[in-house]
């Protein structure tokens, strides 16, 4: 098919878009159902709750008449499919009911915290990104052929170990050496930009060293491809043989991976927050499930479980746009 | 778990590695059980007059609020820090394994269904799920260690799942099934004992996993409750005195540490013992890929024979596109898979380089275009490209001048292209960085080139991506990639090989074509005499890394003088074969880069062999001005090498 016609190309590319629409449709209705089934179970969290989770969280001194007032604030006597329904409607208006505790609306506790935990997140989600993909690529760049045995092995062997460490013992590491020993930075509180430093460093350097580990290993693979030497046969600048030719080929795993870092990030700012006293949702979810706030415990698992499911989702959309080969399109 | 597979461990444990992992386990054990019983007085010794106090002699990590010993309670913590964190990795593998074996024994829509649920599960962080699920049982060790059970029952799940699939595949299965086996028992006699390794594996890495989400549960205050205490509890009380006396944070921080990656590298030693057998085939593997090039250790090193290869690479004419003189590629390990090799192409030459796999003809053409592999080590007593030593260059001098005047086509051209760029920038990127093109320059030049090599409707070809060509459409191009510049020697290596019959015509109608409008000289390499033949006018055979034979396409036709070309000729079937005769082929191996024979490589495997030929090298002898033969006993003309074969 040396000299295909020009319909036969546009028929492909046709194809190519159609099976892009069915994919992206194929994705959309997992990520509903997905997000359906984390609604379904936070709204039977609070009835899987033994005895009656008022009554838990009020204590036994309260007044049965403060009890009912809550219950039926909350809905609670109404019958379990009004109920439902009447939770997924509020959900769907921003509305995450009152707090079981305080009466206070957990919308606004949320708009409080919410921008803080995902600040922190999300600068810690970038850095790993920033600082993981290119030392992996200088690393796979320079101990490829074998050359530099004792830097490969110098690296694997620090990046695995610090991949191994949880973010909250290192935080408690980055507080001794950087806080109390030398005093840099602040111990906790949120304030200025040093107030950020520690938490994003000990949220971000286990992702950095397991996010490097795997660019590294990609890298080398990429670079051992005969593609590569038609790029060293162009006689192209070795910046260019790095940057053009191996990243984007590398970019699949990294990707692949880094979707499932936000879900440890979102996990270790409910540590992180809470050892440098972050007024985030972290510190709110710890909060809430030990005084039995059911409601803002519910409301916090909504929120922390959507973006996990939106971030595997966008993941996987980067995926199938940025892959020409879309091989993801047939899954 | 069979014996293979237990021994197999046992090596690895033996191993540096494994013997810190396998002694930081048994230390683990050891203070789980024992520590209470000795040390557990000392831990809970109440001591009013030194409470809070830091690292001392008496206290090595300080005292807590109460004046007990916290290097004590470190120790005494062992116990319940790792027996609810084997706890809660067992419920969760007594859970989530027969939920992953679901799928593979049931099927259909609730199989489904199952595999379904896994994947959203294992999407959710664990320390998540495990808050959620203590949220609900209520704050405390129980609470918690269930927590934890829910968190990681997907990850068992999802791995059973996948080896039992693989497992349900299987033949024995379909028989067990077929017998009437019940399906628990074919889950417990049948399945489970497929996946055991894997599974204690996996569990090993979940305990450290657990023990460290204990841990966090723990710090933030919602696992074990006082008066019990485990790490994450020590951890919890002893930050709020970080500022005043550090060691009563780090003391617990340390011991979580530790005993995580204890766990963690117990499992990862595991793992790679099992792993061990799919490493070595790897390796395997990697080894005859690299076939001509391979490295074995302990085979003897060879010196390359200094002896000139004179004659027809003699004469220093500076208008040569190439001179080669004595070229030698070697790699470390002995293996010398290119030796002595003299060559020499004027412009607007194009010549073959034939031979079997292995002979070192790819290699040789390598060298000339500076793409050897990294460990290969090049000599040449002459290196002259478009007049001037590449190897006197500096390295932009070198790339100017070969990315300007050397084009080379690979041969496998479903790979050579680089799959995440657009064939378009692919192929105009040399003009980008060799002539100082702006991107839309290059881009009109690429189309223009793929215009050249026959592509239909290039414009849009050239957006598009290298997985929408063909396999001939691909080679084309690669070939408009060598043609960006003004290339004086095009090297083509194998063009033809991975591709269709009907296409290999064309591209090589396409080699020819170029290379004549442009003037630029060829060297087409090929194991395929009858490629070569119709393409080349001078002909270079290679044996064992050297050169045998140097002839014109006539000669090569009419009568070489090489028992090896002759050998080679007689082998490509024409429209006159004989079909009652079989198709000749040559007997015996060719040596190996490693082998460095005294004599004629071709001498163990030739019809005309003598003494001498096992004794000594013949020279490359200048039979005519364009005719040089390696052999101390020519074929005369005209006679058959089969029939002397066959006698």
């Amino acid at each position: 098919m040396t000299a295909a016609p020009l319909s036969l190309g546009r028929q492909r590319n046709w194809w190519a878009v159609h099976a892009r629409t069915a994919y992206l449709f194929r994705r959309t209705s997992r990520l509903l159902v997905s997000l359906v089934l984390l609604l379904t179970a936070t709204f039977f969290m609070i009835h899987l709750v033994p005895g009656d989770p008022v009554r838990a969280a009020l204590g036994t001194t309260a007044p049965q008449s403060l009890v009912d007032a809550r219950r039926a604030a909350l809905g609670l006597d109404k019958p379990l499919v009004t109920q439902y329904l009447d939770y997924i409607r509020n959900l769907l208006h921003g509305n995450f009911g009152t707090s079981l505790i305080s009466g206070e609306r957990v919308t606004d506790v949320i708009k409080d915290r919410g921008p803080s935990t995902f600040r922190l997140a999300g600068i810690a989600f970038l850095v790993a990104i920033l600082v993981a993909v290119p030392l992996g690529i200088l690393m796979a760049a320079l101990t490829r052929d074998s050359k530099r045995r004792p830097l490969e092995l110098g690296f694997t062997a620090t990046a695995g170990a610090i991949a191994a460490v949880p973010s909250f013992l290192t935080a408690v590491a980055l507080v001794y050496v950087f806080a109390v020993k030398i005093h840099w930075f602040p111990v906790a509180g949120q304030g200025g930009v040093s107030s950020y430093v520690l938490p994003i460093a000990s949220l971000s350097l286990g992702p950095i060293a397991a996010l490097s580990r795997i660019v590294r290993v990609e890298g080398l693979r990429v670079l051992e491809q005969d593609y590569v030497r038609t790029a060293r046969g162009k006689r192209l600048p070795a910046r260019i043989i790095y940057l053009r030719h191996a990243l984007p080929n590398t970019l699949t795993p990294t990707l692949t991976i880094a979707g499932l870092l936000v879900g440890g990030l979102v996990a270790g700012t409910v540590l992180v927050e809470n050892i440098f006293a972050w007024p985030g949702l972290g510190t709110t979810l710890v909060s809430s499930v030990a005084q039995k706030d059911y409601s803002t415990v519910q409301a916090v698992a909504v929120i922390f479980g959507a973006v996990v499911l939106l971030a595997n989702f966008a993941v996987d959309i980067a995926l199938g746009a940025i892959d020409p080969r879309s091989t993801i399109l047939d899954v | 778990m069979n014996q293979r597979g237990l021994s197999r461990i046992l090596q690895a444990l033996r191993t540096p590695v494994g013997i810190v992992a396998s002694a930081g386990l048994l230390l683990v054990i050891v203070l789980a059980i024992a520590a209470p019983f000795i040390w557990s007085g000392d831990a809970s010794r109440i001591d009013i007059l030194h409470t809070s106090q830091g690292a001392s002699h008496a206290h090595w990590l300080g005292t807590d609020a109460l004046g007990r010993d916290i290097f004590y309670r470190v120790l005494v913590a062992t116990r319940l820090s790792v027996f609810l964190a084997v706890l809660a990795a067992a419920i969760g593998a007594a859970v989530g394994i027969p939920i992953g074996a679901v799928p593979a024994i049931v099927g259909g829509p609730v199989g489904r269904l199952v595999t379904g649920f896994i994947n959203l599960a294992v999407a959710f962080p664990a320390l998540l799920v495990a808050i959620f699920v203590a949220s609900i049982i209520g704050v405390g060790a129980h609470g918690a260690v269930i927590g934890i059970a829910v968190a990681i029952a997907p990850y068992y799940a999802r791995l059973s799942q996948t080896l039992s699939s693989s497992v349900a595949g299987s033949e024995y299965l379909a028989a067990a099934r077929m017998l009437g086996v019940k399906r628990v028992r074919l889950l417990t006699r049948h399945v489970l004992p497929n996946i055991a390794e894997p599974l204690l594996i996996t569990s090993t890495i979940s305990i450290g996993d657990a023990l460290l989400s204990l841990a966090g549960l723990s710090f933030l205050g919602l696992g074990v409750q006082p008066p019990q205490y485990d790490w994450g509890r020590m951890l919890n009380e002893g930050l709020n005195r970080i500022y005043v006396n550090p060691e009563v944070a780090l003391g617990p921080a340390v011991a979580i540490t530790l005993g995580a990656l204890t766990f963690a590298l117990f499992g990862e030693v595991l793992a790679k013992a099992a792993g061990a057998g799919g490493a070595r085939r790897w390796l395997r593997g990697e080894l005859a890929e690299a076939d001509a090039a391979s490295v074995r250790a302990g085979v003897g090193s060879t010196e390359p024979a200094g002896r000139a290869g004179a004659g027809l690479a003699g004469a220093g004419a500076t208008d040569l596109v190439l001179a080669v003189e004595n070229l030698t590629v070697s790699f470390p390990g002995g293996a010398v898979p290119v030796r002595d090799v003299s060559l020499r192409i004027e412009p607007g030459e194009i010549v073959g380089i034939v031979g079997e796999s292995g002979s070192g003809k790819t290699l040789t053409a390598m060298a000339i275009a500076d793409l050897l592999p990294a460990a290969a080590h090049l000599s040449a007593s002459r290196l002259c490209l478009f007049g001037e030593d590449p190897r006197a260059l500096s390295t932009s001098q070198r790339r100017r001048l070969l990315g300007r005047s050397l084009a080379v086509v690979y041969q496998d051209p479903m790979s050579a292209l680089n799959p995440a760029l657009r064939v378009g920038r692919q192929v105009g990127e040399v003009a980008e960085v060799h002539q100082g093109s702006s991107k839309r320059e290059a881009l009109g030049s690429a189309v223009d080139r793929l215009r050249a090599v026959h592509i239909g409707s290039p414009e849009s070809r050239a957006r598009q991506y290298p997985h929408e060509f063909s396999g001939g459409m691909r080679q084309r191009a690669v070939i408009a990639m060598g043609l960006m510049a003004e290339p004086k020697l095009i090297v083509a290596d194998e063009p033809t090989t991975a591709l269709d019959v009907t296409v290999q015509q064309q591209i090589l109608r396409l080699l020819r074509d170029v290379s004549v409008s442009r003037s630029a000289a060829a060297i087409l390499i090929s194991h395929d005499v009858a490629v070569v033949s119709q393409l080349c006018s001078r002909v270079v055979v290679m044996y064992a890394g050297r050169v045998v034979e140097e002839l014109d396409v006539g000669t090569l036709v009419d009568g070489p003088a090489h028992p090896y070309t002759a050998a080679l000729v007689a082998a490509v079937p024409t429209m006159a074969s004989d079909r009652e005769r079989p198709l000749a082929s040559i007997p015996g191996r060719a040596p190996t880069p490693f082998d460095d024979l005294p004599g004629c490589p071709f001498a163990p495997r030739c019809p005309r062999a003598s003494d001498l030929c096992r004794a000594q090298m013949p020279p490359l002898e200048q039979r005519s001005p364009t005719h040089r033969a390696a052999c101390w006993h020519p074929m005369p003309a005209g006679a058959d090498i089969v029939e002397e074969v066959a006698v």
